[in-house]
């Protein structure tokens, strides 16, 4: 049981089990947008856990790189006549050379350095957004024409929700197997300590510039697709909001665990919808929750639940 | 010359609000290690509070104490029922505790306020004093006296009373204040009490200026976390130099460059900052330890 737990393949064939029964339980086009939804934000939450789960290294401006490749869907058919699927490549490869661009000075920067320094990328990336109006729409947004996937347009809520479930799946299977390389565990190392990392051979500032880049392509690609299926985008994808709720996805599924970001993700995306009717509380609720849930779980869902029951067994 | 000493004025009138904040951010900071993101909503509730205050029939100087009074309530509360349950927990965990605290604030604001933007009446009028070719408003002297007010006031309690000298132990190292008898559960709570009043403080005196609305707080949660890190973190001189410095880049960003970028042009110097000194412009050059 211990080793069912354990296994790499475990949270993948769970997340698939959930992807295949959604669409039995739920079948409204409704519920189905908030689940594709939900595997969009979980696959931006995922990147994020390999640079803060993996590498320990923090972003408070993560949804600019999600805001990247948002835009990059919506700019380059609309401005530059470009197909929307080599867009969407487009803006992973620019999220990725930013990453690097940016991280190469800033991820030598610790603790809250580095979150002031992440903060105020974001905080640029979302007022070039909003301030570039002839290219971005300003703040109003831009519309986003739709994709097509060798001659299938993809519409509808049924066709998205398996998009993004695809998408998510093959973004958890390469963070597993990214956990359980030699980089994986090189990450690790510097999690605990950097110097003892480094005295252990490891290119510190490499492995951490890595995780950045492949954190920045998972946060891009998520924006592309959430720009393709809503059909329309405005700054707020960028802004320190956003971040801010990538970042409480990660922790609050548990820092580190693949599944648990899924499950930070669902939560995060399904309390907003199911708190429509309380609007006004909406807000107050979700700060108390975010507290709450840093407070007494400050491990996080899953491996708390996984302390738990590994500790019941024999 | 005088379009210079214009938005000179204006960027230290800004600045003394960046500063404000960054000192409280510094003044948690150091007795607790933690980055409080509700900072700026403090200033909300200073200035939100005094607006509502007065529009139920309050004078000025009892709608503010009374309000100053909510926030220093409200920073004592999120001491103790958010950050000291989660003592010993890690720097982004305790991040995520006052960002939650924030949101809940602002969540609360909207409910017991409303979602409009509120100003309130200057001071003293609205008439500018002509200085050397520019003109200068009241209520501008009025936020900067108050910050230099409640600079001066602080250095004297810190460095001058016994109470504010266990604050200081307490800072630069807990256990062996603890060790010496200072009470440290009661530090920790005065600082953050402390904190509050300074934000709400400047609440009040800026929102003649500034406008408010409940959700203010995080620009200026934003822009008082870059001068205290453009200072040097834990740095009381430097989150002062820090706020000064980015509300001057700013408004002279804004002025002679374009108003659209001076959020950015501001977190463009912190970023170039933070890459020549990594511990700010004040911050102490440690080495690590292993």
């Amino acid at each position: 049981m211990k080793a069912v737990l354990r296994s790499r393949l475990t949270p993948l064939l769970a997340l698939a089990l959930v992807m295949a029964l959604v669409p039995m339980i739920a079948p409204t086009s409704f519920h189905l947008r908030v689940a594709a939804l939900v595997w969009i934000f979980a696959l931006a939450a995922l990147g994020l856990t390999i640079l803060m789960g993996y590498a320990g290294q923090v972003s408070l401006g993560h949804a600019g790189f999600l805001g990247i490749g948002a835009y990059a869907v919506a700019i380059g058919p609309a401005r530059l006549g470009l197909d929307p699927i080599l867009c969407l490549v487009l803006g992973a490869v620019l999220a990725g050379l930013v990453a690097y661009g940016v991280g190469r000075p800033i991820l030598k920067l610790k603790g809250y350095y580095l979150a002031i320094a992440t903060l105020g990328f974001g905080v640029i990336v979302a007022l070039v957004l909003h301030s570039e109006t002839e290219l971005t729409g300003g703040p109003d947004g831009m519309a986003v024409s739709r994709i097509t996937l060798f001659g299938w347009r993809v519409t509808g809520a049924l066709n998205w929700y398996w998009v993004s479930a695809g998408a998510l799946l093959v973004g958890a299977l390469l963070a597993l197997n990214i956990a359980a390389s030699p980089t994986g565990r090189a990450l690790r190392a510097l999690h605990d300590s950097e110097v003892a990392a480094a005295g252990a051979g490891i290119d510190v500032s490499a492995k951490k510039l890595a995780a950045f880049v492949v954190a920045a392509v998972y946060a891009a690609v998520a924006g592309g697709l959430l720009a393709a299926m809503n059909g329309l985008i405005t700054p707020e994808a960028a802004s320190f909001s956003h971040s801010v709720e990538l970042v409480a996805m990660v922790i609050i599924g548990g820092l580190g665990s693949v599944f648990g970001t899924v499950l930070g993700a669902a939560f995060l995306v399904v309390l907003p919808q199911t708190l429509t009717a309380f609007q006004e509380y909406e807000q107050a609720v979700l700060g108390l929750l975010i507290m709450v849930f840093m407070i007494f779980l400050p491990q996080g869902i899953v491996p708390s639940l996984r302390a738990l029951i590994e500790e019941r067994l024999p | 010359m005088s379009e210079f000493l214009q938005l000179a004025f204006s960027g230290l009138t800004v600045g003394a609000i960046y500063a404000l904040i960054g000192l409280g951010f510094t003044l948690i900071y150091n007795a607790s290690d933690v980055i409080n993101f509700a900072q700026g909503d403090f200033v909300m509730i200073g200035g939100m509070g005094t607006v509502f205050l007065m529009a139920a029939g309050l004078p000025l100087p009892v709608a503010a104490l009374i309000a100053l009074a909510a926030a220093v309530l409200v920073g004592l509360l999120l001491h103790r029922l958010a950050i000291e349950p989660a003592r010993g927990a890690s720097p982004v965990t305790l991040i995520m505790i006052t960002i939650g605290a924030s949101i809940f604030i602002k969540g609360v604001s909207q409910i017991i306020f409303d979602k409009q933007f509120h100003s309130l009446p200057a001071f003293s009028g609205d008439t500018p004093i002509p200085v050397g070719g520019a003109t200068i408003l009241p209520q501008s002297l009025w936020v900067m006296g108050t910050a230099l007010a409640l600079v001066v006031a602080l250095y004297l309690f810190l460095e001058h009373t016994l109470v504010g000298k266990a604050v200081l132990a307490t800072a630069a190292n807990r256990l062996a204040a603890k060790l010496v008898g200072i009470n440290v559960a009661l530090v920790l709570a005065l600082a953050f009490g402390l904190s509050a009043a300074i934000g709400a403080l400047a609440g009040v005196v800026a929102t003649p200026i500034t406008l408010t609305r409940y959700d203010i707080g995080t620009l200026f949660t934003l822009k008082g976390f870059a001068a205290a890190m453009l200072g040097g973190m834990g740095n009381p001189v430097g989150a002062v130099v820090g706020g000064l410095l980015i509300g001057l880049i700013e408004t002279f960003a804004a002025g002679y460059l374009s108003s659209t970028y001076k959020d950015a042009v501001a977190f463009l110097m912190i970023l170039l900052v933070l890459l020549f000194l990594p511990r700010g412009l004040f911050g102490s050059r440690s080495v690590e330890r292993v």
